[in-house]
């Protein structure tokens, strides 16, 4: 079995990042896991934090403590012990989804540029189950793959500056659910009831990164029934 | 409860501390004082730990009252200071007493300044930290900003020497920036004239700046590469979004992101950044990883030195 292969670049001050071949990939993904375990263990105290996402590590360490030099130094060291290996999946988590046009206002534009019906929208985005890649971009949203490629749409060139809660969304080859109001340039397609990130919950999130997660349809009255929120969502 | 009391939160005040650190794991994101080194001034100049929690007071309109013995700083942006309506110096230790009543006006120039009380204010953390994400509801009160009424907590202390810094080495809150970057992430996919056009002209702040990011209006600027797989996002990162204006994403930043980054802005420079107000004037300039380095350490051995010369009023 082939080395794994990685590049090391220059991110901030007190950053560099870690990239494996840029790909959705299970197998990426595990070496991501591998990596972040293996980074913790060589900086050790000189850590401020390690971020992995679909296949690259942010490494920050604390400018005080250490340099570049020397942080580029161990981070080779300690990947030299990288392996393939067949990557482990978690639990399979549902989570229902409300798809309309009134709930995801981005459905007519991706079915309008893929010259397919609303319909066909909605049973493509359901019919695949999707793997937890990464989480980030705010607490508890996670990053699944992959969308069928037929609806794979590029982000929106300006940001919408509010995106509700709930709103499952479409980027690239990527799909998510918004877990907290924020700005965010993703294309909507629905709202999900289910809270994505609850501090007052164990555990926090519903899913973690490894875990399989499958979308079911349901309708506005069981959306609402689920606790859902139309108000707030107008967009 | 010993402590301080809000009579009025003013326009947006804050618990802070340096940060959330170690949670990228559940998107959270890092939180803290925005201007971090006048922060740390405040806790310094009181002898606390200089991560200790502190209030971050936007704009001005902060009034608290006091009903313990404590000491008290306000730092960062120039604004009217008074205790019992007696004008009272910035960048000083004051003694404050059961029912004086602190009072912050309207910020003249920077936009955010930094009360810290004697052994910090006792908040109980959440994953790790005080620090207030509005946009999470983590930290802080309740994940709340400070309302009137809210009750602040902290150790009576009796006796504390009364430092003040030197005019001389408070930060001004200039005009023009010129913000240091260590070019990084995507830089290579900027063609070389992209990047000169960078340099070259200044941009503006816009009102669309807040504690997550500041977003820039100048030179439209490009990438060659438009997608990007979604990748840690560090302090500082100017991401470039199709549009080609920049966005310097600062301490409420998302963890993850999927635009095309330039590279990152010094922590340093950040912080003045983080005093400026729509419509400043600003330019980035290239440096070293090795520069960027240099000036961390210069900056910290010269707090340092400064701190250990302050003396008593």
């Amino acid at each position: 079995m082939s080395k794994p292969q990685y590049q090391l670049t220059l991110a901030g001050e007190n950053a560099l990042i870690l990239y494996f071949d840029q790909r959705i990939d299970p197998a990426i993904s595990a070496l991501v896991q591998q990596a972040c375990v293996l980074i913790r263990a060589e900086l050790a105290e000189d850590l401020i934090d390690v971020l992995p996402s679909y296949a690259s590590v942010l490494v920050m360490f604390n400018p005080l403590r250490t340099d570049h030099f020397r942080v580029q130094a161990q981070l080779k060291h300690c990947l030299a012990n990288l392996h393939n290996s067949d990557s482990q999946s978690g639990k399979v988590v549902e989570l229902p989804v409300y798809y309309s046009e009134e709930s995801g206002p981005d459905l007519a534009l991706i079915a309008q540029t893929k010259n397919i019906s609303i319909d066909e929208v909605i049973q493509r985005h359901q019919a695949v189950s999707y793997r937890v890649y990464a989480i980030g971009f705010a607490p508890g949203f996670a990053y699944l793959g992959e969308v069928d490629p037929l609806l794979q749409m590029p982000r929106l060139a300006t940001p919408r500056a509010k995106v509700p809660r709930g709103a499952v969304a479409i980027a690239d080859r990527q799909t998510a659910i918004y877990p907290a109001q924020s700005p965010g340039g993703w294309n909507l397609i629905g709202l999900c009831p289910t809270r994505m990130f609850n501090p007052e919950q164990t555990p926090v999130m519903p899913v973690s990164v490894g875990d399989e997660v499958r979308f079911v349809a349901i309708d506005k009255a069981e959306f609402l029934r689920l606790g859902g929120e139309l108000q707030g969502a107008k967009l | 409860m010993s402590g301080f009391e809000v009579i009025a939160a003013g326009v947006l005040s804050l618990l802070q501390d340096r940060g959330r650190f170690g949670q990228s794991a559940l998107g959270l994101t890092t939180g803290g004082a925005m201007d971090a080194p006048s922060a740390r001034w405040a806790n310094r100049l009181l002898g606390n730990d200089y991560g200790a929690p502190l209030i971050e007071c936007s704009v001005g309109g902060l009034q608290l009252r006091t009903n313990t013995s404590s000491y008290i700083a306000v730092t960062g942006a120039e604004l009217p200071l008074s205790i019992n309506g007696k004008a009272a110096e910035l960048w000083t230790v004051h003694k404050v007493q059961p029912g004086d009543v602190i009072e912050l006006g309207m910020v003249s120039q920077g936009l955010r300044a930094y009360l810290a009380a004697s052994g910090g204010f006792a908040v109980t953390p959440q994953f790790g930290s005080v620090s207030t994400v509005l946009r999470e509801g983590i930290g802080g009160l309740k994940g709340n900003k400070l309302q009137s009424g809210d009750v602040l907590a902290a150790q009576p202390v009796n006796q504390l020497p009364r430092l003040s810094l030197p005019l001389a080495y408070r930060p001004q809150f200039n005009r023009v920036l010129t913000l240091r970057l260590v070019e990084g992430y995507q830089a290579d996919s900027f063609p070389v004239t992209e990047r000169q056009r960078f340099y070259l002209n200044s941009y503006k702040v816009t009102p669309q700046a807040d504690r997550m990011g500041y977003k820039l209006t100048g030179t439209a600027i490009h990438s060659q590469q438009s997608q990007l797989l979604s990748e840690g996002i560090c302090y500082g990162a100017v991401q470039i979004p199709p549009d080609g204006q920049p966005i310097v994403l600062l301490n409420d930043r998302q963890t993850l992101g999927g635009y095309p980054k330039i590279g990152s802005v010094l922590s340093l420079d950040c912080a003045l950044l983080a005093q400026a107000v729509a419509g400043t004037e600003l330019y980035f300039t290239p440096i070293s990883p090795e520069q960027a380095h240099n000036a961390l350490c210069l900056a910290k051995v010269r707090t340092d030195a400064i701190t250990s010369q302050l003396v008593s009023l």
